[in-house]
């Protein structure tokens, strides 16, 4: 596998042959050995983030960009004097998109390299192999993943979701602009896994509170490769496809509903999940000119952009159609990493109101995010402002619908904050440590 | 959608299966059939051909078409002298002994599929392809006014579905054309039947063996660009194929050409229409089962010869 260790702060050459002389070698090269060091201040010493990232696997054009994202706002955060004065080390490790090795992971950041917190997980079947055993360890663990796991209170107190909303919140407040908007009568195409089973459950609900009616559910596994054998399914009658797809190969996903529907396509709305990473602009995908589409935060650069999202696409190195600076082939997935940018915010403010010195601090840490509500627009919170929900661990903010235009998603609607906010259904704050 | 339709859509895309799963099953089949030799890095010659034809295309400009034309053709010839230089410097050293070439073959799985992955990267890769027209197909029903041709919704295919299907055939019937008519399929059988005396009649058997696993890689690869612009390339694509490519080689009688094209349209046509109106799941688990009652009831395959 391909398991890296980044560090930010290298290590010297004297540093290194008196380890070597503690014959320690191979571990010195993750900077694992501060006992043998030993002249290193507690103060200057950096804070210390294990970062599980998607790099091999089905998340890994994810992983791609939650890296540089991160990459991005360590940077940020370190020249503004890192966190009560310390700078900030991320040690990244795969997890190949892998339950079982999430786990390993998390085991790895608590007990090898001694990490303050663990973060940054996005697919929701890793977050669920991965949170127990963070709680186990006592490890906060921040993930970046939108799963209606954090909120429905199948985790632990040491995980939570600060920086990106949940599909629960998304869901319920697409329904009512797709009964509104679109049409009543909808069959939704989701991936079968924990992910899409949250679309399923609970845009149906919202869907049919709004007086609609789902006709059909396609579930389809995440690893399938070709997709036109599942779109005869859909009855003839549907109004709306509601489609949500993860994968390497979400763009023949979309191109074969495409092939599928030929010139009499229904009204479409779909996740950005189904595009992300994807050029809009890739043949076969002429048919979506007049769809919708949800998005977390809104890939082309709107003609109202803020200038928070300005410096964040800067920083990050995406240009104004949501690619790569530097290869305009190299799409982000723009409407979920800003998540790791606003997490890592939160971490830094959550650390610097509990006052955090170590790993003893965990749980005041914990406390503190807790404690914390509304954020307001800025340089921290580039996607929009945010309410967080100490009891739930889950924060809640603006949505974003899009409407395909000339080939680029212009945004036609914005959710205020509390069309997403839905009833407690856990409080983390009573459980104990 | 109307069960008519419904089912023809599926058979058209079990076909689609059927096609490419022929092709890389019998460069399986021939590759064991001559040499004996099981090999597990099949998947990843397949996944190396998709991946090569993504890499050409990339780097010839012009028409989406002339990249793929040249990636048919080029891609194939490339994994097939990768495979042969496999057969040069690790088969050939340990002698093809069946134990040993196992373990060989899973090593190479590793090293290709990991190289790839350093190189080419995770991402998952879309090739254009050539044409791609929707033809929507029509519908015969007898209704009020006697049989009339209707056109149901969603029942359509693509240009370029039906080209791979065709270009399949063609390619088998080439193969089934060398092997039986021509001196090198004659040479190739002769070592199949039996090495040694082959090898007394003056075949240089062992580059016999390098052209036959370098043909073996070859087809995979073919079937793989034929179907990169339906499935895009992905490091981690070959080991389905790999999986199906055995059950359909252990159904149809390891070694026997005929044998294996008939499982592959079995087995192909099966997974495409249980998956449709059931699940791909119990698809796999049939396939499976069938192999288990295969090796049960017929251990040498449906069309498998017994060996002594």
């Amino acid at each position: 596998m391909t398991d890296k260790i980044i560090t930010s702060s290298s290590i010297s050459r004297r540093t290194a042959l008196k380890t070597l002389g503690a014959g320690a070698g191979a571990l010195a090269v993750a900077g694992t050995m501060p006992g043998i060091i030993g002249c290193a201040n507690a103060s200057d010493e950096p804070i210390k983030i294990g970062f599980q990232v998607h790099r091999t696997g089905i998340g890994a054009a994810y992983g791609r960009w939650y890296d540089r994202t991160t990459e991005a706002v360590v940077k940020r955060i370190n020249a503004e004097g890192g966190i009560n004065g310390r700078p900030i080390e991320i040690i990244a490790e795969d997890d190949g998109t892998d339950p079982k090795r999430g786990a390993e992971v998390v085991e790895k950041f608590a007990n090898k390299h001694n990490c303050d917190i663990a973060f940054g997980t996005l697919f929701s079947h890793v977050v669920y192999g991965s949170a127990p055993r963070a709680g186990e360890l006592a490890i906060p663990y921040f993930v970046v993943s939108e799963g209606h796991h954090v909120a429905s209170g199948k985790l632990n107190r040491y995980t939570m979701q600060p920086g990106i909303t949940d599909v629960k919140s998304q869901v319920e407040a697409m329904a009512p602009f797709i009964a509104d908007n679109l049409g009543k009568k909808v069959t939704m195409i989701y991936p079968d896994f924990a992910f899409g089973h949250d679309h399923r459950d609970y845009f149906s609900a919202a869907f049919e509170a709004k007086g609609g009616q789902i006709l059909e559910k396609i579930a389809i596994p995440p690893t399938e490769t070709s997709f036109s054998k599942y779109f005869p399914k859909i009855p003839r009658d549907t109004e709306v496809i509601y489609h949500v797809m993860v994968g390497p190969a979400v763009l023949t996903f979309v191109k074969e509903l495409g092939e599928f529907f030929g010139p009499s396509r229904p009204e479409i709305f779909g996740f950005i999940d189904s595009l992300e990473a994807v050029d809009l602009a890739s043949p076969g995908l002429e048919f979506l000119e007049g769809t919708y589409f949800w998005e977390g935060n809104p890939r082309y650069a709107q003609a109202e952009q803020s200038e928070f999202d300005k410096v964040f696409r800067e920083a990050v190195g995406v240009d104004d159609n949501g690619a790569s600076v530097s290869d305009a082939k190299d799409v982000s997935t723009y409407a979920h990493m800003f998540g790791c940018w606003e997490t890592l915010y939160v971490v830094k403010a959550g650390m610097e109101a509990a006052n955090y010195q170590g790993v003893k601090d965990r749980q005041k840490l914990i406390e503190a995010v807790e404690a914390m509500s509304d954020m307001p627009h800025s340089f921290e919170h580039p996607q929009g402002a945010k309410r967080f929900n100490g009891k739930t661990h889950q924060t809640f903010g603006h949505q974003y619908i899009s409407k395909v235009t000339e080939g680029k998603l212009v945004l036609a609607h914005t959710t205020s904050i509390e069309d997403t906010l839905y009833e407690d259904e856990v409080d983390y704050t009573k459980m104990s440590f | 959608m109307d069960f008519g339709p419904y089912l023809f859509v599926a058979s058209l895309e079990g076909a689609i299966t059927a096609a490419v799963l022929a092709l890389t099953a019998v460069g399986l089949s021939i590759v064991f059939g001559i040499m004996r030799v099981v090999n597990v890095a099949h998947g990843e010659f397949y996944m190396l051909g998709a991946v090569l034809a993504w890499w050409i295309t990339s780097m010839i400009a012009g028409h989406p078409a002339l990249g793929f034309w040249v990636a048919i053709v080029a891609a194939p010839l490339l994994v097939g002298a990768l495979a042969v230089l496999c057969d040069r410097f690790i088969l050939n050293k340990v002698n093809y002994d069946p134990e040993r070439t196992i373990v060989a073959t899973i090593g190479l799985l590793y090293v290709i599929q990991q190289t790839t992955l350093m190189t080419f990267g995770p991402e998952a890769r879309p090739v254009q392809a050539p044409f791609n027209e929707r033809i929507a197909l029509p519908w015969f029903e007898y209704g009020e006014s006697g049989f009339q041709m209707i056109w149901p919704w969603g029942l359509s295919t693509t240009t370029y579905k039906l080209f791979v299907i065709v270009a399949a055939i063609i390619v088998l019937l080439v193969l089934w054309w060398v092997m039986t008519r021509t001196r090198i399929g004659l040479i190739m059988r002769a070592t199949q039947l039996d090495q040694e005396m082959a090898q007394a009649h003056g075949i240089a058997v062992n580059k016999v063996y390098a052209l036959v696993f370098g043909l073996g890689a070859a087809l995979a690869a073919l079937g793989a660009v034929l179907v990169v612009p339906i499935q895009q390339a992905y490091y981690l694509m070959g080991s389905d194929p790999l999986l199906l490519s055995f059950i359909v080689v252990i159904i149809g009688g390891l070694g026997s050409v005929l044998g294996t094209v008939v499982a592959a349209v079995l087995i192909g046509m099966s997974d495409g229409i249980i998956s449709v109106f059931f699940t791909p799941t119990l698809a796999k688990i049939l396939a499976t089962l069938l192999v288990a009652f295969v090796l049960v009831f017929k251990p040498n395959g449906l069309f498998g010869k017994s060996r002594e």
